[in-house]
């Protein structure tokens, strides 16, 4: 009988030389003769223990944390492959850890478990129940269970998905689009490429659905090309979509119709925003449209266009399938169903928590990061990527919820929580907030083009102590000037984490001591 | 992502020809034509402007506007340093000058024997294990000094042995 045994593929996993850890377990096993399954599962989001083996055995999949490829011999001397639970490297029955137990597993249900690109799979774990449930429905009672389900967009701004779907229902169009934001361009964020590596037919499933319920025939996923082993995987994956009927004309012969390609950005952050996003879609440089018309009336190439993120249509599924009511059971206030957080930059333990809405940051930070990986006191977190605030140790018991993080001038975004110990210079990340937005400006509006390149510079004068009072204020003013006069929350945001730093970390903006 | 030599304005054309059909075609072709040649080449830009009935102006602005895209050859292997906030929080402003001191080059310039380039990225998603660099299609975590040095002596092995 050949032993399964599992080395993930995502890009993580990758980076950790999990290729070089298959290869020496195919080579080992060769050599050995003894007969081994080898599969490239999806990662598990635990990912400070990648590359992680694992192993079926009769009591479940005992897992090997970071191995390496020069640990192979050893460990198949050791025993490995019976699941040897004594090893130092192994990890035990890989579903009893913590980490993932304490989860609320929606929309990661499979991540891991599976075979990324094996539709067999996805379909043996509830895979594509959801748009067979919708086949049979109206497209007004595909989006009422999504407004059913209180979903609001895992993208940032947090609007009703149900709601943008009804607008788009609504509008009459020969044609119309359902695009799918893949540009995940906030640093410590990354759930949209772990759906789209680990588990891509459930994203396949819900802009499928999305189509169904919107009456639209043609759907893009606008993917960044800082991706490339998640192009690949959605590329292999929806050509077996293709196959097996579930896209194309005629979705398992129900005469319904959705087509679906893969279209990559070239590097810019701005082209998240959706009508920057669109604008390169259509072929042009990516900047930022006014709004109104929203995309959901006026998208892309002048049609109806959905556009939603990867969570929010990978969700999708799910509500499809067991009701929206399931999805709304879990969450608090106006803030419903499970958020995918990502825990990064300096964690001890990074990696992806999904979790119903409700958990405090602190908890998270603590329960589940278990502390800086450097083993320093914490400083500082910025959450919700660039534009988000730098929140200092009195926010931490926040709880993470839309309305409770807005209440103190903090953002949620897309769930990444970037972990910084107290080794950080707080003074050299608001000036970096500045910097990236000088990087990244589309170049449309002047607050936000000119101001972010003043504000690198007045930062520069505050933190040499150049006339640092009068500086202090002109940047106070320069962030007001932004918030108030910038088309889009590039502009608009940048001084949020400026703010913040002025706010809760003066002492380290001003000068210290450097001479100018 | 090594550059190819071997162009030729026909080539160019074909690739042309392939994509220019699809709704919003330009990314999808200037991408195909960066993957195939490994940059843009000026002498592209018109064959583009002419297929998709623009100006050559416009589509200097759409390459110009990107930062994948790139109209000189690349060196052999491009690398691209992470510098944003989680791979700031795990030690990469150190990295990008040990990176600079190492190969002798700033962000956007190449080394004299054409070996590597350096960028600057921002976020690769493997923020978990920060830092991270990407070299060609590869991306790496938890790069630490000496592990940019491996990397790079890897590099210049497989050069070498290649020829
Ligand atoms: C500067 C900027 C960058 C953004 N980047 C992203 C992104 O990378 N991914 C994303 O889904 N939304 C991003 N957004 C939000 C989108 O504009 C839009 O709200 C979202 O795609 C809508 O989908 P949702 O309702 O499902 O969240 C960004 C917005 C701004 C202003
Ligand atoms: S705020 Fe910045 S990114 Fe947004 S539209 Fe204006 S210039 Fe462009
Ligand atoms: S911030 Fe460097 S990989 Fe995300």
């Amino acid at each position: 009988m050949s032993r399964r045994i599992y080395v993930p593929c995502d890009t993580t996993a990758l980076s950790l030389g999990a290729d070089k850890v298959a290869e020496a377990i195919r080579l080992e096993a060769e050599k050995r003769d003894i007969p081994v399954e080898l599969i490239r599962n999806g990662s598990r989001g635990l990912l400070w223990l990648e590359p992680l083996v694992e192993i079926e055995t009769a009591k479940g999949r005992v897992g090997y944390a970071a191995v390496e490829p020069g640990q192979i011999s050893a460990l198949f001397e050791a025993g490995f492959v019976n699941g040897n639970d004594q090893h130092p490297s192994c990890i035990g029955l890989v579903e009893a850890l913590p980490y993932l137990k304490k989860q609320q597993r929606l929309t990661f249900a499979r991540a891991g478990i599976t075979d990324p690109v094996s539709l067999k799979d996805y379909e043996s774990l509830d895979g594509y129940q959801g748009l067979k449930k919708a086949l049979k429905l109206e497209p007004q009672q595909i989006v009422d269970e999504v407004k059913a389900s209180g979903l609001r967009g895992r993208g940032g701004a947090a609007f009703p998905t149900g709601i943008k779907w009804e607008t788009v229902l609504d509008t009459a169009s020969e044609q119309k689009y359902i695009v799918c934001n893949a540009d995940e361009g906030d640093s410590g964020t990354f759930a949209d490429r772990l759906v789209m590596e680990c588990d891509p037919f459930m994203l396949i499933e819900g802009m499928t659905i999305a189509g169904l319920a919107v009456r639209a025939t043609q759907g893009y996923i606008y993917l960044r090309s800082e991706y490339p082993v998640a192009h690949r995987l959605l590329n292999e994956a929806i050509d077996k979509a293709y196959q097996a009927g579930y896209l194309g004309a005629n979705i398992l012969g129900s005469g319904k119709h959705f087509e679906l390609e893969v279209r990559l950005g070239a590097g810019a952050y701005i082209c998240g925003e959706e009508t920057a996003l669109l604008d390169s879609l259509e072929g042009k440089r990516g900047l930022v449209r006014a709004k109104p018309p929203l995309p959901a009336i006026i998208g892309l190439f002048g049609k109806p266009t959905v556009v939603n993120n990867v969570l929010s249509l990978a969700a999708i599924p799910y509500i499809l399938d067991k009701g929206g009511q399931a999805y709304a059971d879990y969450g608090m206030g106006r803030s419903r169903g499970t958020l995918p957080l990502q825990l990064a930059g300096n964690v001890r333990q990074g990696g992806l928590v999904e979790l119903a809405f409700g958990i405090t940051l602190r908890e998270l930070m603590q329960d589940f990061g278990n502390g800086t990986l450097t083993g320093r006191p914490l400083k500082a977190v910025q959450v919700g990527g660039p534009l988000g605030a730098y929140m200092p140790a009195s926010q931490w018991d926040t709880p993470v919820d839309y309305e409770a993080f807005s209440a103190i001038g903090a953002v949620l975004g897309h769930g990444g929580v970037v972990m910084f110990d107290d080794t950080v210079n707080m003074g050299e990340q608001a000036r970096f907030s500045m910097e990236f937005c000088k990087v990244e400006s589309c170049g449309k509006c002047t607050p936000c083009r000119i101001g972010s390149t003043r504000g690198v510079e007045v930062i520069d004068r505050i933190r040499r102590g150049n006339s640092a009072d009068k500086n202090w204020m002109l940047l106070e003013d320069l962030c007001e000037t932004m918030i108030d006069g910038s088309l889009c929350a590039m502009g608009g945001m940048t001084p949020f984490p400026v703010q913040s730093v002025m706010k809760y970390f003066p002492d380290e903006l001003k000068a210290r001591g450097e001479s100018a | 992502m090594s550059s190819n030599a071997e162009w030729t304005m026909q080539s160019i054309q074909l690739i042309i020809d392939k994509l220019k059909h699809k709704p919003g075609a330009m990314l999808p072709i200037l991408h195909a034509i960066q993957d195939e040649i490994g940059f843009i080449p000026d002498k592209a830009v018109s064959l583009i402007a002419q297929s998709l009935l623009q100006t050559r102006a416009e589509v200097h602005g759409v390459i110009s506007f990107y930062h994948h895209f790139r109209s000189t050859p690349p060196a052999r292997h491009s690398i691209e340093i992470c510098r944003a906030e989680a791979c700031q929080a795990m030690g990469c402003r150190s990295l990008e000058q040990h990176a600079k001191k190492t190969l002798g080059i700033d962000y956007h310039q190449t080394t004299a024997d054409r070996s590597f380039s350096l960028e600057a990225v921002y976020c690769l998603g493997n923020c978990a294990t920060a830092p991270s660099v990407r070299i060609d299609d590869a991306i790496h975590g938890r790069v630490s000094l000496d592990k940019f040095d491996a990397l790079i002596a890897e590099h210049q092995k497989d050069m070498k042995e290649a020829g």
